[in-house]
């Protein structure tokens, strides 16, 4: 069993948990995934890990409620076992000296972008890190960033914290300045990694966004994880999560993430029903 | 003579009350069928079943046993030389195996052996025994990679042997393609679990949620006192066709579908929350067992049509003649000699049909099959609202690409001596669909049982 031994609010509808995993954390890099399911009746749901403790064997993860399994998942409560966590799945991120590096994380794709941000840091990367989100409530883990980084950005749509505007404002605002910027890293809404990726391919800066699409065993066995970068068809499972953000089809994939969307309404329905009942 | 009885055939759910539900389509003999079935075999002195079976089961023997009306001792015979018969009498392609040799097939019909072992496997589970004695502890460890066929045979014979056995399974529940792949209502699942408790009685552990490649290593496990491995991980990415089209939303692998149909139960949503999703016609590109898995599973999950496309012609279709049978009855179309070009879309990226050519057979190939030609000019159209994909897959990597040293053909499947299954690493031997590629049940399940036996051979010497 896997237990959640701790859990923090970061945000409305968003919290950490961290999962006693010793042998998942004994192999965990930075940039890799997991695959949880709660319940005998569960989806299995792939999530990238923000963060994990090699000496305490936990792995840690951020969630925000969005579809039903997620939304059970916030639920949970520190003593709180999950069925089952398998991981770490997926290729780790290339780390290596790169020179300056921008880390830009959009909603809950900070949580993601901080173990990347730490493990370019210790490789000797001057890290700028962008944290983008709707408003200053919904940015999450601000501090953790600023531990892993050289500087801190902050972003709002609406203004209320930071710099008002998108990830990609901030990424411009960084650019202006005229640094040398060796390679970005962008996690977060699909729509937010296509923007970076749009913005930053006529500058010909290197860019690695972090492909979450609908999976099933998340071991390379079923593809429906399969996106498309440039000619070829990729299995996010075990060829990314993180791709060429230049060649990757956002449009398509994004496409394929809201296939089920009817389905998930559906179970969403049905817990909501059944929480009522139970509230009876 | 009894021989001159006619073979009996098994009792079925009715083909349109079957199309809409998930239970076993074959229901198996009652028990005074079973009995009036073994009185057909002949006793041969020198039986050819036998040298038919993969894995060398005392056919006339056990089906004696039934004739005697001892069932559980019928079934202790089997086990002598396969410990998932329940398993094999449903899946195993008797026709091409065993019953292919027996004599009453010269001039009649063979003796029904799958059948009669599938009756005696269930009867001694429904008797709730029989464990299965082991030899003395010897003190060896072998960790096995991979709960499917190859896995659960190799590590039932090493437990027998006497050796301490680990399992290192993917997914959440062991098994492999019996859970993930073949329809519950061709194997029920609790069936498949039933046998899988009588090897962790013999004291086979299984370990789920293990990706080797991941949270460990085939090196790690040597280092870290295991005497062997074997591996056997079975089927990984699966083949597409390389044309337009096949990303979009409703194109599925034939993995993916039964995944998400068997493993996950997302035929039983919104009580397992594992969607699916098929519209109301679905085409399967293939022709193989697992095509008519699919096709059929896609029939119980509410598809009005529901088509197989096949490039060849009915005779090539590499699918058991039973389950193309079982097909047709329940309603699948066959479009033979066809095959799609492009899959179309519409403007939220949803499947709206394809593009097909029509095919004609020409030389035979290199498979030794006649090669099929497209027919220049012949494209049409067919509207479909569901793809799934069933041309194969290739071996699973994440094993592979960890295991320095490994010995590998172009295709990405593990060398192996094909006396011993042993691959170029001492000590470490594979089998089944990641040395053979995309094979049978019963191929694995023969491989995980010789790899055991050359494995049992090394700890000796060891």
């Amino acid at each position: 069993m896997y237990t959640v031994v701790k859990k923090r609010a970061l945000a409305e509808a968003i919290v950490l948990l961290e999962i006693q995993a010793p042998d998942v954390t004994r192999k965990a890099q930075a940039g890799q995934f997991v695959i949880v399911r709660q319940r005998h009746n569960s989806e299995r749901i792939p999530l990238t890990i923000m963060d994990f403790d090699r000496q305490k064997g936990t792995v840690t993860i951020v969630l925000q409620a969005v579809g039903y399994s997620s939304q059970l998942l916030t639920e949970m409560e520190e003593g709180d076992s999950l069925l089952d966590f398998v991981g770490p799945l997926g290729q780790p991120t290339e780390i290596r000296n790169y020179g300056t590096v921008l880390c830009v994380g959009g909603g809950v794709g900070v949580a993601p972008i901080h173990p990347i941000a730490r493990a370019l840091k210790d490789a000797g990367n001057k890290v700028i890190s962008i944290l983008a989100a709707k408003n200053k409530d919904l940015i999450i883990l601000e501090e953790e960033m600023k531990a892993v980084s050289d500087e801190v950005v902050i972003t709002t749509d609406d203004g209320s914290y930071g710099l008002k505007g998108f990830a990609t404002h901030g990424v411009q605002a960084v650019l202006e300045r005229g640094l040398d910027i060796s390679a970005i890293w962008a996690i977060g809404p699909m729509i937010m990694m296509k923007s970076v990726a749009d913005f930053t391919k006529p500058l010909g800066i290197k860019t690695l966004v972090s492909m979450n699409p609908i999976m099933v065993d998340g071991t390379g066995m079923c593809g429906a994880c399969r996106v498309q970068v440039g000619q070829e068809t990729k299995f996010a499972c075990v060829h990314g999560p993180e791709f060429d953000g230049h060649l990757v089809d956002f449009d398509l994939a994004m496409k394929r993430s809201a296939y089920f969307r009817q389905e998930e309404a559906i179970a969403l329905q049905k817990h909501k029903c059944q929480c009522q009942k139970e509230g009876n | 003579m009894v021989s001159k009885l006619p073979r009996h055939d098994m009792p079925r759910q009715d083909a349109l009350a079957r199309r809409n539900n998930f239970q076993e389509v074959a229901l198996g003999y009652p028990l005074e069928m079973a009995v009036q079935e073994a009185n057909r075999c002949l006793q041969c002195k020198k039986p050819k079943c036998v040298a038919g079976c993969p894995v060398g089961v005392d056919i006339p023997q056990f089906i004696q046993k039934i004739a005697e009306g001892e069932f559980l001792e019928a079934a202790q015979i089997i086990k002598n030389k396969n410990l998932l018969p329940a398993i094999c009498g449903r899946v195993c392609p008797q026709e091409s195996q065993c019953e292919a040799q027996c004599i009453l097939g010269a001039k009649g019909e063979p003796v029904a052996i799958g059948r009669l072992e599938r009756f005696a496997a269930d009867y001694e589970i429904s008797q709730g025994c029989c464990k299965t004695e082991c030899q003395a502890p010897t003190g060896k460890k072998v960790a096995v990679i991979g709960a499917g066929p190859a896995g659960l045979s190799c590590a039932a014979e090493l437990a027998r042997s006497g050796h301490e056995v680990t399992i290192y399974e993917a997914l959440h529940v062991a098994g492999g393609v019996l859970m993930y792949g073949i329809p519950e209502f061709r194997l029920p699942k609790a069936i498949v679990q039933k046998e899988i408790n009588g090897l962790k009685d013999m004291g086979v552990e299984i370990k789920v949620n293990q990706v080797v490649g991941k949270i460990t290593s085939v090196q790690e496990l040597l280092d870290s006192g295991y005497d062997a491995v074997f591996i056997g991980t079975g089927a990984g990415l699966p083949h597409f066709l390389n044309i337009p089209g096949e990303n979009l939303c409703g194109v599925y692998s034939a993995n993916e579908f039964l995944t998400r149909s068997n493993l996950m139960k997302a035929y039983d949503f919104p009580n397992h929350i594992t969607p699916i999703k098929v519209g109301e016609r679905v085409a399967v590109l293939g022709g193989g067992n697992v095509a008519m898995d699919a096709a059929r599973t896609a029939l119980r999950l509410g598809a009005k049509d529901v088509y197989i496309i096949y490039r060849r012609s009915r005779t090539e279709l590499p699918a058991r003649a039973e389950e193309v049978e079982n097909a047709e009855e329940e309603g699948v179309k066959f479009y033979l000699l066809t095959f799609p070009v492009e899959i179309l879309g519409n403007e939220n990226g949803n499947v709206k049909g394809m593009v097909c050519l029509r095919y004609e057979l020409g030389e035979p190939d290199e498979s030794g099959r006649r090669k099929p030609l497209a027919i220049k000019g012949s494209e049409f159209e067919i509207p479909v609202d569901t793809v799934v994909v069933a041309v194969g897959q290739g071996p699973n990597p994440l094993v592979t690409m960890t295991t320095k040293g490994l010995a590998l053909d172009k295709r990405g499947t593990i060398l192996v001596d094909e006396e011993t299954m042993a691959t170029s690493i001492p000590g470490v031997y594979a089998g089944g669909d990641i040395v053979t590629g995309a094979a049978t049940v019963i191929q694995a399940m023969g491989a995980g049982k010789k790899a055991a036996a050359s494995i049992n051979k090394y700890l000796a010497t060891k």
